[in-house]
């Protein structure tokens, strides 16, 4: 059976900051959901049904925190779903929400996502010592800085090309309000020049620790009449993929679920040759690395030379394939919402609406979200025009 | 009888605590701020009812609730049950009722603990009042509990100045206690240490060699099974140096986490390189276990101290670049 097509007709975000001590988290989700609501000219009652997602609960210490977000979300006599793959989990809630609609058993779907860093320590709550293995367990950045050096060995990668990553995502942040670092004057020497965490990952080329939320209205195609939404982000295909953390000769660099998942996405929205048919990419780069890590993960160029695409500037906003304008993951990073807003910045750019941070004409857009150890892969691609399959 | 569980794996107490910072936007900081004055808010819904906690949102209109007003810190029982044996952190260490409590002025009723001394000492109808805490902090422990209140009357509340809310977060400690256990497979492999060997199994179907063995093979899904004696030596794989101070940090910084794949298994495992300058550890250098006293070795891989550079020359990239 054929899906029905379905598109965003409404994006909201919070403003991205490390602490929002004047909002609850209820308080924090409104502020993108009311955002969102605007944006699609739809009101509560419009809504059919809320799917919600955020990372582990241990981030904030509130388990299922969707039983009390009920009433903020406008969920009273409505289905209300929670999705959780870890950090991907802003792309996977995004894809369950418009599943429901894609499917016909929802017109208009409200999802939103978020992560309140502020309350909790993610570091400590991802390096709780386990008994009776050693505890040289470091946080997200212990985790992947062992894959990026791999990584840097295997392409043969110039090492000024994670502080180049760096530098351009922190100057696109600046060209969107939203962002949670505005760094001016953020240069490849200046990253060079920060602190090493994690060998081979400096400070400058990590992701900030963020309070924040997304929020999506998708709606079905008559849906997207009756809006009266005259610029859709019209959805073209939905892949997500998911493999074991740890497995004999897995590689940890260029995973086969980020593989498998872009290549069926690609299939499934009629692309071919994804490097000349997609405008943009917003694409979840929580170190720098994972730019030119993803570049080839994601077939827009062969192993090992993803960083060439890097090097030559061409993910730079006017270069081929811009990637993540709005500043990404490296520049705002509510983990749980991180994904959602790769979907989001992708809707706006063919929407749009992605203001001083537009992509001159992008029609197609690339939205990626990766979590846990590079398990779990969500990705989205969205387009001005209706999707022809 | 079949074997008891515990005869079969090991055990281990884990425990993850944490203070959790908690901002309470505007109605709540209000609810609280008041408390501690010992004055009790109701936030009023769209269709005028009352509701003690103030919710934040409207259920049926979903707009923010934005008018608090105070109710009686007496009230009325609608309902209850009988807590015989009460838990840590419960309000009240001593048996006691939990009850759906009314407030004077409020339209729903609010949970909480009465403090009588047997189930006779309660009914539907009960007046009773808050006790307030010792002392009062801003957080929903101000209120004690509840207590039978006679033929008394209330007071009124407290006066209480409406201005900007005095508190707007407060701490929530979290402390989740485990009973941690090992597969069964694993197990092998944690006793294996404690007699200073080191047990990987083979996965019977794709035949690769897992340390600590598996539960389930990830690529087969079934339990590995054939036992293989592993040498305390291997090469490093990949590694980072750790240079970031965090909380629950064990290690002293800068370290280095390495992958170390001993010789004959599949699949590489994390430890800690020592021994060597961080500037000198290399892809593909060799490294050999450096075990803690023998008098010292428990069921853990802390067994291992480190891995240090045995000075063989370093392997063959094509040796271990499929384990990256």
């Amino acid at each position: 059976m054929a899906k029905i097509p379905a598109a965003v007709i409404g994006v909201g975000q919070t403003h991205h900051r490390a602490k929002r001590e004047d909002v609850s988290i209820a308080g924090l989700l409104r502020e993108a959901v009311d955002r969102a609501l605007l944006d699609a000219g739809l009101t509560f009652d419009d809504i059919d049904a809320v799917v919600v997602g955020k990372a582990p609960d241990l981030f904030e210490g509130v388990m299922m925190p969707e039983l009390y977000l009920a009433d903020a979300l406008g969920a009273a006599g409505k289905p209300l779903l929670r999705v959780h793959t870890a950090g991907s989990v802003g792309g996977s809630t995004a894809i369950v929400a418009a599943s429901l609609v894609q499917s016909g058993v929802h017109e208009r779907v409200l999802t939103v996502a978020f992560e309140k860093q502020s309350e909790s320590n993610a570091m400590w709550a991802l390096s709780i010592p386990v008994p009776f293995i050693m505890p040289v367990h470091a946080g997200a950045g212990g985790y992947f800085a062992p894959h990026v050096r791999s990584y840097i060995r295997r392409s043969g990668a110039p090492l000024h090309i994670g502080a180049m990553v760096a530098a351009k995502d922190r100057q696109n942040a600046l060209k969107n309000p939203y962002a949670h670092l505005h760094n001016e004057g953020t240069t490849v020497e200046s990253v060079l020049a920060s602190t090493m965490l994690w060998d081979p990952i400096r400070y400058d080329e990590t992701c900030p620790s963020s309070d924040g939320a997304c929020a999506l209205v998708i709606a079905s195609e008559d849906a997207v009449k009756k809006s009266g939404v005259k610029n859709p982000a019209w959805i073209h295909g939905t892949q997500m993929r998911s493999e074991p953390t740890t497995a004999s000769e897995r590689d940890q660099v260029n995973p086969l679920a980020g593989q498998h998942a872009s290549a069926a996405l690609y299939k499934q929205a009629g692309i071919t040759n994804p490097l000349e048919e997609i405008d943009c990419a917003e694409i979840y780069v929580p170190f720098s690395w994972f730019e030119p890590m993803w570049i080839e993960n994601l077939g827009f160029m062969p192993q090992g030379e993803g960083w060439k695409l890097t090097e030559a500037g061409e993910t730079e906003i006017s270069g081929k394939l811009p990637i993540n304008m709005s500043g990404g993951v490296l520049s705002s990073n509510p983990i749980g919402a991180s994904g959602m807003l790769r979907f989001a910045e992708a809707s706006l750019q063919v929407m749009g609406e992605a203001g001083e941070h537009q992509v001159d004409g992008a029609r197609k857009a690339l939205g990626h979200a990766y979590g846990g150890g590079s398990q779990f892969f969500a990705m989205w691609i969205v387009g001005a025009d209706k999707p022809a399959n | 009888m079949a074997p008891s569980t515990e005869s079969r794996v090991l055990h281990a107490p884990m425990k993850v605590e944490f203070d959790y910072t908690r901002s309470l936007g505007s109605v709540l900081s209000q609810f609280m701020s008041a408390l501690k004055q010992h004055s009790v808010l109701g936030g009023v819904l769209a269709d005028g009812r009352v509701v003690v906690p103030p919710p934040e949102y409207d259920p049926v209109t979903h707009e923010a609730i934005t008018e608090l007003v105070p109710v009686s810190d007496f009230g009325t029982v609608q309902s209850w049950s009988w807590v015989s044996e009460p838990v840590a952190q419960q309000p009240l260490e001593k048996p006691f009722a939990f009850a759906q409590i009314l407030l004077d002025g409020s339209d729903a009723p609010m949970l909480h603990a009465v403090d009588v001394d047997s189930p006779a000492d309660i009914s539907t109808g009960l007046r009773v009042r808050v006790r307030w805490a010792e002392q009062t902090t801003g957080t929903i422990r101000d209120i004690a509990c509840f207590e039978p209140a006679g033929d008394d009357v209330s007071e009124g509340s407290a006066s209480m100045d409406f201005g900007a809310p005095e508190v707007t977060g407060i701490v929530s400690p979290v402390n989740l206690a485990y009973d941690y256990a090992a597969s069964p497979e694993e197990t092998k492999f944690f006793q294996g240490l404690a007699e200073g060997k080191l047990y990987g199994q083979r996965c019977p179907v794709c035949e690769k060699v897992y340390v600590p063995p598996r539960g389930a093979c990830p690529v087969d899904g079934v339990p590995t099974t054939d036992e293989v004696l592993l040498p305390d030596r291997g090469t490093l794989t990949t590694y980072c140096v750790v240079n970031v101070p965090f909380v629950g940090q064990t290690i002293p910084i800068p370290y280095v986490s390495a992958y170390v794949l001993l010789d004959g298994a599949d699949i590489a495992f994390l430890h800690l390189i020592l021994d060597v300058d961080a500037a000198d550890v290399r892809m593909g250098m060799r490294v050999e276990a450096v075990w803690k006293p023998q008098e010292e070795w428990t069921t853990d891989l802390n067994n291992i101290k480190y891995f240090r550079p045995t000075g063989e020359p370093d392997a063959e990239y094509d040796t271990y670049k499929m384990h990256l």
